[in-house]
């Protein structure tokens, strides 16, 4: 990062004005991402040549007096958002010509014919791709150690996960290397890693960002969004990537507002609702008490608190690990080694059922297969009635008490997490504590609606200090206001209190 | 979470082997054993849903998205024949290459 240069907006005042240029900003961020890498392990590729080559064609734009909205930001891209070979809108040939591989063995050599419409919207308003960043296999986790290609460390303690399913995103930008990159949120997939790499995560309302090019895992929850440095750039991101895609059927047809223009502004009434289980007896002490600080932060900020009750919540995860693979069963039925993806080498005896199930358990990982398995047992004759119709029942509750809840309260504040990050290894023989990772986060991707995860302070040890993440859930499409009351947080928070052990700047 | 771990024999080996052929994954007996022991923990931590009283609640498999109406039905480009079967792991012709499928194949085995 070039000094004074670590955050998108002033990046992109830099390079309009002319006071930098983006090819210098990109330069550096490159440089940066080759000093934290070795480390960290956030990317699967980088395009070293093909940003700068972008990075010159932003600085042709701007000298042609052209303003674009992110005018060399360097930006990374989770492995599950399909980069195509041909990039360039303006057709002239520049491409990234990466594979993608959504952390999977099974498409280790994959590469898109085309490119995900929130990529290629970042790249049309004058972001720098700078790379593809790991993440748990598929979206399936909580630490992106269930990756096939290697596990990535965080920067505040590199012998602890990032989180996950973006921990890659997160730590990319944890550490400095780029101010903003897209991840995607399934049941917390942002705003976990976000709060354990100290930095701000935005899961849209569903329907917001169009999935198209998003490599499926459960499509009536997935959401793209940012990770950002700071509240300020994941507007600027959300104003780059919102908006309807004729190519995406459940993108919403619904006006994008400014979301940078009233950041600064203070909400004119804020009533923040806090359901009991935001206090539960589960949730680390250091962040117990960072969240009643946050909390009292909001209150000396002039918020009201109420408490808020969302009984449901107590079953958000068994109904999300019910339709969530459920789905995934589905979805993830297209990778037959046939007609993309890795396929089993055969003997000549072997026939097409020996094709699709070893194609399949040689490319998955353990934690997709067992996803898969669970998702099919729950649609299974005989359980469907069970599990998965019983499931969306319970959705449309915690739904409808969530809209009741924000009826009475402009947003609602939880933990992201019920802890810091925890220590590599610590969860991966035992899937349920690592599903209990999202206990905060995935009631909100049942119910549809946009939250925003916030750095809130840092824990003091012993050990490194860690960040801990606040989380703000909205009503439908209020992205704009959680993003101005996380603003005026950050505001009243000041600079947290440590950094990360590894950082570029 | 208590409960679940207590009843690890919710789910059976054979239902393990059922699942996993219904998905087209081939697992080893080790496997099975190990995928069970775990599917049984989650599966025994979702069961908490069969308690509730959801009579009269109607199921909701997607929130609602404003849509508004169907795009238009006009034809476009799309990918071209020859960047489909380059994705393909086996391709021969203009056509995606599998082995048999009588005799041995999907009907078989």
């Amino acid at each position: 990062m070039i000094r004074g240069l670590s955050d998108a907006t002033s990046i992109v005042r830099a390079v309009h004005t002319r006071e930098t240029s983006a090819r210098d900003v990109t330069s550096a961020a490159l440089r940066a991402l080759g000093a934290v890498e070795p480390r960290l392990r956030a990317f699967l590729c980088t395009f070293e040549s093909e940003a700068l080559r972008a990075a010159d064609l932003v600085d042709a734009r701007v000298a042609k007096g052209e303003r674009p909205p992110l005018a060399g930001v360097p930006v990374a891209i989770k492995d599950n958002i399909c980069l195509g070979p041909d990039l360039c809108a303006r057709g002239d040939g520049l491409g990234y010509g990466g594979t993608t591989t959504a952390g999977s063995r099974i498409l280790a050599r994959y590469r898109s014919p085309f490119t995900a419409t929130a990529a290629q919207r970042l790249i049309d308003a004058g972001a720098i791709v700078l790379g593809k960043t790991n993440l748990d296999e598929f979206g399936m986790g909580s630490s992106t150690e269930h990756s096939a290609f290697g596990v990535t460390r965080n920067p505040w303690d590199t012998d602890r996960v990032p989180g996950g399913s973006s921990g890659g995103s997160a730590a990319a930008v944890a550490s400095g290397v780029c101010p903003i990159a897209l991840g995607s949120d399934t049941g917390g997939s942002i705003r976990q890693p976000a709060a354990h790499c100290g930095v701000v995560g935005l899961k849209p309302t569903y329907g917001r960002v169009s999935r198209l090019g998003l490599i499926a895992y459960a499509s009536s929850l997935d959401q793209v969004g940012p990770i950002a440095s700071s509240v300020a750039d994941a507007a600027l991101c959300l104003q780059a990537i919102a908006g309807h895609d004729g190519g995406d059927a459940t993108s919403a047809r619904e006006p994008v507002p400014d979301y940078s223009a009233r950041l600064e502004d203070k909400p004119q009434r804020l009533v923040v609702g806090v359901p009991g289980q935001a206090r539960s007896g589960a949730n680390s002490p250091e962040l117990a008490d960072a969240f009643e600080a946050s909390l009292n932060l909001l209150r000396g900020l002039g918020a009201e608190i109420v408490s808020v009750d969302i009984p449901m919540l107590d079953h958000a995860i068994a109904a999300y690990y019910v339709l969530a693979p459920a789905e995934a069963s589905s979805n993830l039925a297209r990778y037959d080694g046939v007609r993309y993806g890795t396929r089993a080498n055969l003997s000549p005896q072997e026939g097409l059922r020996d094709l699709y199930e070893r194609s399949r358990s040689e490319g998955f990982g353990e934690e997709v297969k067992r996803r898969i398995m669970l998702g099919t047992y729950a649609l299974a004759g005989g359980y469907y009635e069970q599990y998965y119709a019983t499931a969306t029942k319970v959705r449309r509750v915690l739904r409808e008490a969530f809209g009741r809840a924000l009826a009475t309260c402009s947003m609602i504040a939880t933990p992201a997490t019920p802890g810091p990050a925890f220590r590599i290894g610590a969860k991966t023989a035992d899937p349920l504590a690592m599903y209990l990772e999202d206990v905060y986060t995935v009631g909100v991707n049942l119910a549809g609606l946009p939250a925003v995860s916030v750095p809130m302070g840092c824990t003091s040890g012993p050990g490194k200090p860690l960040p801990l993440g606040l989380q703000l859930i909205g009503a439908p499409l209020q992205e704009a206001s959680l993003l101005q009351a996380a603003a005026m947080f950050e505001r009243a928070r000041g600079p947290l209190t440590h950094r990360p052990e590894v950082t570029a700047i | 979470m208590a409960d679940a771990r207590n009843a690890p024999e919710s789910l059976s080996a054979v239902d393990v082997r059922h699942v996993a052929r219904l998905a087209r994954l081939r697992l080893s007996d080790g496997e099975v054993e190990a995928y069970r022991e775990r599917l049984a923990a989650v599966v025994g931590y979702v069961d908490r849903l069969r308690g509730l009283d959801l009579s009269g609640v109607e199921p909701l498999s997607a929130a609602p998205v404003s849509v508004a109406s169907l795009g238009p039905d006009d034809p476009g480009p799309t990918l071209s024949p020859g960047s489909v079967t380059a994705m393909a792991p086996e391709s021969h012709d203009g056509f995606v290459r599998v082995p048999r499928v009588m005799d041995g194949g999907e009907g078989g085995a």
